[in-house]
């Protein structure tokens, strides 16, 4: 099947680089400058080498609109930077992929946060898929798990640890008793942390997640705005040795609780034999169903192949269920 | 709770096991030689912890060891919750605070454990409540994050373990 990838960062060029041998044709790709298009199929080392050298992908003039209205691609890939208060310009563009009745695969949390019961009646309308694996704790399969896995099964709670970044940091501040902006500075010196590091640490990023699933996997139908969000940056040492007398440490945890249609991400004390304490950027998402008990993911939650990972395993659905002609 | 059991050797071991087994926590034991009655039993006071939906099965595997459960004393305070409490706590009037909890006659602070790094540096605590049940313990800790938030004070909630 062809692949149109608009944003072509550290996820896009993972993907293209993950995409070699796979079956997959790339015909398009868009970076926020530029575009390259080849309805026969691009070449990748070669996009690749030109990204690296000039920081374009393609042509000047050329954008997401032409790949759009070319129409030469099975599957748009949209991997542009995530806006959490509107999703624009990634949700138009998804959304005329869809109404043109193509397939979409995102890591982009904007669109799937902002308008996800909308993009999926479209998608439905036309017959085609909307798959946003990546958005959720990177490599970690917790939309199909939950969707797939553990079908028929009702969930009484989700708990989970969805930001990489505080993670890190809580994880310094116990380990090597690092105060908070000494870990912030070591989580930015290893490039954990973004520039301005707000939307991770103060629980934004970790709150968007949680409105996804809640509204993907658990039947629910909430906003940024119902969610009661607090962050990590005002968490000191002392409360971290205070919870470790006890056996327990401090995390920033995401919790749904479906049933009391409550939304909420917080820092909050947690023993240190529990299954989500998991050290460094690593993700984990335990859940709680009538039926199975007690479920745990844990995984990488990004970097370039890990969200690759969930890109392509999106990809390779859509292939297995559409693409007859293979 | 006041057990009745038989004056021979090894019984009061067996008693006590269930209630560890139960995942109860045994506070003190009272055992009085005088209170030998003619039938040959012995009389214990038992003072434990233990979720209240628990007591049924406690009972049960008690008598199932011939050990007769002769009275069970008041029921309080049988939830525990430690939190951690980050801010300016004393200048937001921690004694209030601790008020708040203690005035709803169905919760109360038992252990405030506090360290304040400098002046003018926000103070940590971990403050342990307890209260009558678990609906009232979920009450207590609302009324907690309501002043809290009031006083701009961070509120550590645990997460519970593998419900
Ligand atoms: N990095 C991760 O581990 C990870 C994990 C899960 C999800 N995600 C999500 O995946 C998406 C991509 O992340 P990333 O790390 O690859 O970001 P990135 O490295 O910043 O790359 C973003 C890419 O999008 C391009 N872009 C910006 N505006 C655009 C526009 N209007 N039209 C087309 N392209 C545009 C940028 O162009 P230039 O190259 O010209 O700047 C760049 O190539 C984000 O939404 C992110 O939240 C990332």
């Amino acid at each position: 099947m062809r692949l149109a990838i608009i944003g072509f960062g550290a996820v896009g060029q993972g993907l293209a680089r993950a995409l070699v041998e796979t079956g997959f044709v790339i015909t398009a790709v868009a970076d926020s400058r530029s575009a390259a298009i080849n309805p026969d199929g691009l070449d990748i080392p070669e996009v690749l080498a030109r990204k690296e050298k000039t920081g374009l992908c393609g042509d000047t003039g050329v954008g997401s609109a032409d790949i759009l209205s070319s129409g030469a691609f099975d599957i748009l890939v949209e991997v542009s930077p995530t806006n959490a208060d509107t999703g624009e310009p990634a949700l138009s563009t998804i959304r005329s992929a869809l109404a043109m009745g193509k397939h979409v695969v995102t890591s982009n949390k904007g669109p799937i946060a902002c308008a996800y019961h909308e993009l999926k009646a479209l998608a439905d309308q036309k017959g085609v898929m909307i798959g946003y694996e990546a958005t959720v704790a990177g490599a970690v399969p917790i939309v199909s798990g939950l969707r797939q896995g553990l079908a028929g099964n009702t969930v009484q709670s989700l708990h989970g640890i969805l930001n990489g970044t505080c993670n890190y940091i809580l994880t310094r501040m116990r380990d090597e008793g690092l105060t908070y902006p000494q870990a912030l500075q070591e989580a930015r010196d290893l490039g954990y942390a973004e520039a301005d590091p707000t939307s991770d640490v103060k629980g934004i990023d970790a709150a968007i997640k949680l409105v996804i699933l809640a509204n993907t996997v658990l039947g629910m139908d909430v906003t940024l705005n119902d969610v009661a969000i607090t962050g990590i940056d005002s968490i000191t040492l002392e409360a971290l040795s205070l919870a470790e007398a006890e056996g327990a440490t401090i995390r920033l945890i995401g919790e749904i609780l479906p049933g009391k249609n409550q939304v909420r991400v917080s820092p909050r004390v947690i023993s240190l034999d529990h299954p989500l304490v998991v050290d460094g950027t690593l993700n984990a998402i335990s859940v709680c169903c009538d039926l199975a008990g007690q479920v745990t993911f844990i995984g990488k939650g990004a970097g370039p192949y890990p969200t690759a990972s969930a890109i392509l395993a999106d990809l390779n659905f859509i292939r297995d269920a559409y693409d007859r002609g293979a | 709770m006041k057990l009745e059991l038989k004056d021979t050797p090894g019984q009061l071991l067996g008693a006590l096991k269930p209630i560890s087994d139960i995942g109860g926590n045994i506070i003190t034991i009272i055992h009085q030689r005088d209170q030998t009655t003619s039938e040959n039993t012995l009389k214990v006071d038992v003072v434990l912890e233990l979720a209240e939906q628990k007591l049924d099965a406690l009972i049960e595997a008690l008598r199932e060891r011939g050990c007769g459960v002769v009275r069970i004393g008041k029921q309080r305070l049988l939830q525990k919750q430690s939190l951690i409490m980050i801010g300016h706590l004393m200048h937001t009037d921690l004694t209030d605070t601790v008020d708040r909890i203690d005035q709803t006659g169905f919760a109360e602070v038992s252990e405030l454990h506090m360290v304040m790094p400098a002046i003018d540096e926000p103070s940590t605590a971990k403050i342990t409540l307890r209260a009558v049940s678990p609906e009232e313990m979920l009450h207590a800790v609302r009324i907690l994050r309501e002043v809290a938030e009031q006083k701009d004070i961070l509120i550590l909630e645990p997460i519970g373990g593998m419900e």
